[in-house]
């Protein structure tokens, strides 16, 4: 071994506790890192899948502007053989036609505006929790069948249960008027209030029977098989849609910029604590250097004093900094692997948290995700501001004087 | 050929309230090859002149010469190079690194400069033998006596044959027998390699080796003679 490095090996183990110490605040904070990123990551996946898997999907088919302002007659036209041919195309069953408009659902005591989708209820179940949601009857069946299966909490308010007809009213894309009276087959709880008051399903051929939609819809529903395929898939969807003007693919962070906004907001608040833990390690690093710099000054005047110059002599700071950065890197990554692998299995979950996250359509345990970016994003940090730590210390020595520093003891 | 040559030097230091002339106004010439002692008392200025020689430390004014090189102009990364490339420090207190065993102290400086690995190992197994540490090398530091320190300290400064070694005070940590030995390894390594010598001490038996005798009284030289080595 080189003797530079041999000597910033063994410097390193002049004082074996204070080094130690200095190790131990890397491995513990760098094992906090990683089980807190990991179960940032598994709960931002469970946040992105849940939300998107109730009606989202990763990507949708539209009309262009259809996003920012749902006009009925913003349609995809014959909307059910396209998502057939992307379904042949792709070689996908993740992919569905839907349409949607907004109406009066009225029981025999009472009226709601509410959300009514049309659904493939063939195909739906592959792209949405919903039809897996359902707490009384059956879900949608055929294609044309006079039916509905609404939201638990509007059923409560419509005072309506499985069997009940339902009657509905609305418009269709040139303003005509809609009208429909079918039979509520279903009645789904997702857990999600918002979706349970004011949202109902029906068979996609009913739908533009109903709303004279003449075979159009008004998005095409794709799945992919993991989040972080979604791009990829889009990529092929646009360039198979390319011949197809007036429509366009968006992607799951536009139809759903809140979950967006809300996993940056978290990022965001996560880091600054993150910060903080890094810089007291930052810190710990900078007293060890330092000292041990400062108590060695003897010692680095003689080397000078023999030839070696200062930025050298920072060099070797700076490699000793680096050696115990890496032992503390690797050490706290694979005690945070260890640590959360066993919550990547059982799942994590604390006092309150069931009912917190259930307002978010969550389940109450969180299922960490170990990956390679989870388990050195946090230390490779640490690493850098230790080193960055150290750059104090190892600079000092450039206005170290030999005479002088040889003067001290 | 002159090895150092020291042009008017002075140097001030501030002590309390009071300004202490270290070196004043001195001037000396020493020939390659030769032997020095520089004797004073204690606040003589041997020791700063012996590091204004060495670049460690800058003289308020005057010139001072390597060869034929100034080097009080020089810049601290030159004057490291110089005392890497062309001069050899003994110290008083050894001072070796703790952490590096014998060989690894000797080894150090060799690396500094660029030797590569076989060379360093059989150049440092080699002066180690002829210092008389033969069977030492794996030791640190602290497992050794003050000569075999020294020695090593001796082993360090003179490895890479350096054209000047200053040394300071050599043998003031050491026994007499080792300060005899460590004498006739300085006056053969300086007749057999013609390594010119400039020693900074007290010490009469030291003195009775070298073949020129500087006294400095107060940043001045006070005698300067020749004389036949012991």
């Amino acid at each position: 071994m080189n003797i530079v490095l041999r000597l910033a090996w063994r410097n390193l183990w002049r004082h074996s506790r204070r080094t130690w110490l200095t190790i131990g605040a890397m491995v513990f904070s760098n094992t906090l890192l990683v089980f807190m990123i990991s179960l940032q990551f598994g709960m931002y996946g469970l946040m992105i899948n849940n939300t998107l898997q109730v009606f989202s999907g990763h990507m949708q088919i539209q009309a262009p502007g259809y996003k920012d302002d749902q006009k009925m007659r913003q349609v995809v036209h014959d909307v059910q053989p396209l998502a057939a041919r992307l379904r042949s195309e792709l070689g996908s069953d993740t992919i569905a036609a839907r349409g949607w408009a907004f109406g009066l659902a009225s029981s025999a005591e009472r009226s709601y505006g509410i959300g009514i989708y049309g659904v493939e209820p063939a195909h739906e179940p592959q792209v949405s929790n919903i039809p897996g949601l359902i707490e009384q009857g059956r879900y949608l069946e055929g294609n044309d069948a006079a039916e509905i299966v609404i939201g638990a909490t509007l059923a409560r308010n419509l005072r309506i249960g499985v069997g009940d007809e339902l009657t509905l009213l609305g418009s269709g894309p040139d303003g005509s008027f809609a009208a429909a009276v079918v039979d509520v087959v279903g009645i789904f709880d997702s857990g999600v209030k918002e979706i349970d008051r004011n949202i109902a399903e029906m068979p996609l051929g009913t739908f533009q029977d109903v709303f004279y939609m003449d075979g159009a819809g008004h998005q095409v529903v794709l799945l992919a098989p993991e989040l972080d395929q979604a791009a990829l898939l889009q990529s092929r969807v646009e360039g198979l849609l390319a011949g197809d003007d007036g429509l366009v693919v968006e992607g799951w962070d536009a139809l759903q910029p809140g979950l967006k906004q809300a996993i940056q907001a978290d990022i965001s608040s996560a880091f600054f604590m993150y910060g903080i833990l890094v810089i007291l390690v930052a810190f710990s690093v900078l007293n060890t250097q330092l000292m041990s710099v400062l108590e060695r000054t003897h010692e680095f005047g003689i080397v000078m004093a023999l030839g070696l110059k200062p930025g050298r002599l920072g060099r070797l700071v700076m490699l000793e900094t680096a050696m115990m950065g890496l032992i503390g890197m690797f050490l706290g990554a694979l005690a945070g692997a260890l640590f959360t692998t066993w919550f990547t299995v059982n799942g994590f979950s604390y006092p309150g948290m069931e009912e917190m996250v259930a307002n978010f359509n969550l389940p109450g345990r969180v299922y960490p995700r170990v990956t390679l970016l989870t388990m050195f994003a946090g230390p490779l940090v640490v690493f850098v501001f230790t080193l960055a730590a150290a750059a104090y210390p190892a600079l000092r020595l450039q206005r170290l004087h030999p005479v002088a520093a040889m003067r001290t003891n | 050929m002159t090895a150092v040559r020291c042009i008017d030097l002075c140097k001030t230091y501030r002590q309390g309230d009071q300004d202490i002339k270290a070196l004043d106004h001195l001037s000396v010439d020493v020939e390659k090859g030769e032997f020095v002692c520089l004797m004073s008392p204690s606040g003589g200025g041997k020791t700063t002149l012996l590091n204004a020689i060495g670049g460690l430390d800058i003289p308020d004014s005057g010139e001072i010469w390597i060869a034929d090189e100034r080097i009080d102009r020089m810049s601290k990364g030159q004057l490291a190079d110089l005392r890497l490339a062309n001069i050899g420090f003994v110290f008083q207190a050894y001072n070796l690194i703790p952490v590096l065993t014998a060989q690894e102290n000797v080894e150090f400086v060799m690396q500094v400069q660029g030797v590569a690995a076989a060379e360093r190992r059989a150049k440092s197994l080699a002066i180690l033998e002829e210092v008389g540490l033969k069977g030492l090398e794996t030791r640190r530091p602290a497992e050794m006596s003050g000569g075999q320190q020294q020695r090593v300290a001796v082993a360090r400064a003179i490895v890479s044959r350096p054209e000047l070694v200053l040394a300071d005070e050599p043998t003031a940590n050491l026994d007499s027998k080792t300060s005899a030995e460590l004498m006739e390894l300085f006056t053969e390594l300086n007749e057999h390699h013609n390594t010119t010598f400039i020693i900074a001490t007290h010490d009469q038996h030291v003195q009775s080796y070298a073949k020129r005798l500087v006294r400095m009284l107060d940043g001045r030289i006070v005698g300067d003679v020749e004389q036949h080595a012991a």
